[in-house]
This record gives C-alpha cells, sequence and structure tokens, in this order.
C-alpha cells in the first residue's frame, strides 16, 4: 500500500478479499480517477462491505496490489459517536483527530442538515439523524476517497438529496468515492460494478 | 501523533469519570476492608497479620471489575475501526488504552488502599509497604487488563473468560506484592517490579495484536 499518484485515487491489480477464512472475491481489478464515483452492486454477502473494509485497511490485502490516499473514510453501518456526547462534541473528537478546523466541521454539519441537532445527545438520534450524523463525521475528515456502505440506508428522500449534493461536491473538489448501496443515490456513477451472485469459495 | 494519543486519552478518561469507572475500584475496596473485619473477627494482631494479603488480593478483584467496559464497547461502536482506518495502528490504540486505563485505576487505587488500611488499622511501615508495592504494581495490573480486555473482545461470557486469564498471570505479582509486607521485603519489591515492567511494556504489543485479530 502506497500513497497513489495524482492521476488515480484507488487502483487495484488483482486483489483477493477473504474474510474468516472464507474467500470472497479473486483477482478483484479497480481504477478509480480523482472525481470519479464507482458503484458496487451484488447480491447480499457477495463481499462488497468487506472490499471497503479492506481498502480502508480494516481486513489485510492476502493477494494482488493496491494504491490507495493516504486519507480515506470510511462510513459503514457503525456510527463511531460516543452515544452520552452531544452530535456537535462526538463530531468534534474526530475533529480534533483529523486536525480540521470548525469551519469545516460547521459545513460538514450544514451539509448533513444537523445544525439543529447539534446540541441533541447522539443516543437520541433517530435511525435517519444517525445516517446524517455519519455521513457529516466523513465529510468532515477531509479524505481523498470515501468508501461509502449503503450511505442512503435510513434516509428519507429530502436527505438523500443532501447526500447526493454532497457527494457531487466531493467529486468536483477532486475527491473518488466507492459505494455499495441497494437505493439509488443520486448521483453520476463513472462505473457500475455488479460482483454479481454469492459464489463463495471456502479457503481450505 | 501526539495530538491523536491525547484526545483519545482525554476521551477515556471522560467516560470512565462520567459513566462511574473511577468510583467503582475505591467502593469494592473499602465494602471489602468493611466485611473483612465480620468474617475473620475483630482480633486487631490477626487483622493486622493478614490485612496487606487481603488488600492485594482485592486489588486484584478490583482489576477484573473493569474489563468488559475497556475495549468491547469501543470495537461495537466502530470507534477502533475509524482509528484504523486513519492509520492509527492497534499498538498505538493499545498503548493509548494502557496510559488512560492506569490514569483511572491506579490514583484511586492508592487512595482506596489507604482508606481501606486505615480502617483495618494498618499503619507505620506496613501500611507505606503496601501503598508503595501497590502503586509500583498497578501500571501492571492496568496492563493486564488491557491485554485481557483486547483478548476476549468479542467473546460471548468475556468477564468469566477474563477472570480465568487474570488469576494465573497475576500470581507473580500476588506473590511479590504481598511478599513485600513481610520483613524481607526489598528483594520481592524488585521483583515485583521487575513484573510489572515487564507486563507494561508487552501490553503495547499484545494488546495491538489481538485487536488486530480479532478483526472481521
Amino acid at each position: 500500500m502506497s500513497t497513489a499518484s495524482s492521476e488515480f485515487a484507488l487502483e487495484m491489480r488483482g486483489c483477493a478479499v477473504e474474510r474468516g477464512g472464507r474467500l470472497l472475491l479473486r483477482d478483484f481489478n479497480l481504477t478509480l480517477s480523482c472525481g470519479e464515483a464507482a458503484l458496487l452492486t451484488g447480491a447480499n454477502g457477495v463481499g462488497k462491505s468487506s472490499l471497503l473494509r479492506m481498502i480502508a485497511g480494516l481486513l489485510p490485502i492476502t493477494a494482488g496490489t493496491m494504491d490507495r490516499p493516504e486519507r480515506v473514510a470510511l462510513c459503514d453501518d457503525r456510527l463511531a459517536l460516543d452515544p452520552a456526547r452531544t452530535v456537535r462534541q462526538a463530531l468534534q473528537f474526530w475533529a480534533d483527530i483529523d486536525g480540521q478546523s470548525e469551519n469545516r466541521l460547521d459545513s460538514a454539519m450544514t451539509a448533513m442538515a444537523l445544525d439543529g441537532l447539534a446540541d441533541v445527545p447522539v443516543r437520541l438520534l433517530s435511525t435517519g439523524q444517525r445516517q446524517r450524523a455519519r455521513l457529516a463525521r466523513t465529510i468532515a475528515q477531509g479524505a481523498r476517497l470515501w468508501l461509502l456502505d449503503e450511505p442512503a440506508n435510513g434516509l428519507d428522500g429530502a436527505s438523500v438529496d443532501l447526500l447526493g449534493r454532497a457527494m457531487a461536491e466531493f467529486l468536483r473538489s477532486g475527491g473518488a468515492i466507492l459505494c455499495a448501496s441497494h437505493i439509488t443515490v443520486p448521483v453520476t456513477f463513472s462505473q457500475v460494478r455488479d460482483m454479481g451472485p454469492q459464489t463463495a469459495d471456502s479457503v481450505s | 501523533m501526539i495530538r491523536t494519543i491525547i484526545a483519545v486519552i482525554a476521551r477515556d478518561l471522560r467516560i470512565s469519570l462520567s459513566q462511574g469507572g473511577f468510583w467503582l475500584p475505591l467502593i469494592f475496596y473499602i465494602s471489602a476492608a468493611t466485611l473483612f473485619p465480620f468474617a475473620v473477627g475483630p482480633d486487631k494482631s490477626l487483622l493486622l497479620q493478614t490485612g496487606g494479603g487481603v488488600l492485594w488480593i482485592t486489588a486484584l478483584f478490583a482489576t477484573l471489575l473493569p474489563l468488559d467496559r475497556l475495549i468491547q464497547p469501543d470495537i461495537d461502536d466502530g470507534i477502533v475501526d475509524q482509528w484504523v482506518t486513519r492509520g492509527i495502528s492497534d499498538e498505538v490504540i493499545a498503548l493509548c488504552k494502557l496510559i488512560s486505563h492506569w490514569l483511572s485505576f491506579g490514583p484511586p487505587l492508592l487512595v482506596a488502599a489507604l482508606l481501606a488500611s486505615l480502617m483495618m488499622g494498618l499503619e507505620g511501615p506496613p501500611l507505606s509497604r503496601l501503598l508503595l508495592s501497590l502503586g509500583l504494581a498497578s501500571p501492571g495490573l492496568a496492563g493486564l487488563a488491557i491485554m485481557i480486555a483486547s483478548l476476549t473482545a468479542g467473546l460471548r461470557g468475556a468477564s468469566a473468560v477474563g477472570g480465568l486469564l487474570l488469576l494465573p498471570l497475576a500470581i507473580p505479582m500476588l506473590i511479590f506484592g504481598a511478599g513485600s509486607m513481610s520483613g524481607t521485603g526489598n528483594q520481592a519489591l524488585l521483583f515485583l517490579s521487575a513484573v510489572s515492567l515487564l507486563l507494561t511494556a508487552i501490553t503495547p504489543l499484545v494488546g495491538g495484536a489481538a485487536l488486530r485479530a480479532g478483526r472481521e
């Protein structure tokens, strides 16, 4: 794993994804340029989430090579915000670690319409509000590559539009997105990768 | 990196203050010291003779109290995943956890031991020896707690397994720690320091490896 050249945001060659001793994907190739978004589709359990976790550095690369930016943001089904703190404080914790300014956090919260919820404890948020908080954390991170796992889950129509706008804005600024979603996200994907039905072989 | 470590430690300390983790060893210790004389009788010489050892055993059990709150919630919430995604290694995470746990466990343990000793009538040189030995052992005990919490994270009945893991690993510290209470205490204190230092030093490595191995 090394820092990608400016041309490609993500380049994977011959990668295999393995999870818990099961080979989910083999010989996977993907090239994603800056400003480009790709959509991963396929049946449940085909390895979309595992692929995103592998790119995020959470699963080891057992075969193949990968070039990715140093700063990658992962938005999956886990909230990673302290339930007892307010939305603002919980997001501030990550902004401090990421070295991001207050302004950047403010604009991420505005992009996800969280301004009115800033002082509400995270544990009181509804499903859709949690999802927006998760997306605000991702937006504020300042990464060059977003890995979105079902980003539209639990969102109402207006929030899905907000998500589409935030993604388009990020692409315009030269970011790249790899997204796995069963819900239509209003953004132009330059690549759609169908990972097919489940064909997992077990590794002996 | 330093900024990250400080942010992570400050968050852990805030959580243990607000969720009562700070007070748990204190209350536990004082309960044990209150109950002990009821069980063995109020004979002062007997209490003085056995008090140090009992307080040492209580310290071991106090180590077990927070095991399921140290690592597991952060894994469940995806906070560990987010740290790793940001390039923070598992070893650094375990090191942060060690420092924050020691800060919220060591000082209250010493305060609790002081209060409990006074309740049992332990004073003078035995008291200072007890406090010195517990102080020297506290980083090692905190390290054991972090290692066991990392190893058992994700297991069903993790605290029961944690107890089984802790007791054999803590026996060297118990022998040298309680041994330092007797007349020939200085060598025991040196051995206690060595064991505690070793456990502290391997905690980031063992805890980090356990976190990585447990991730799917």
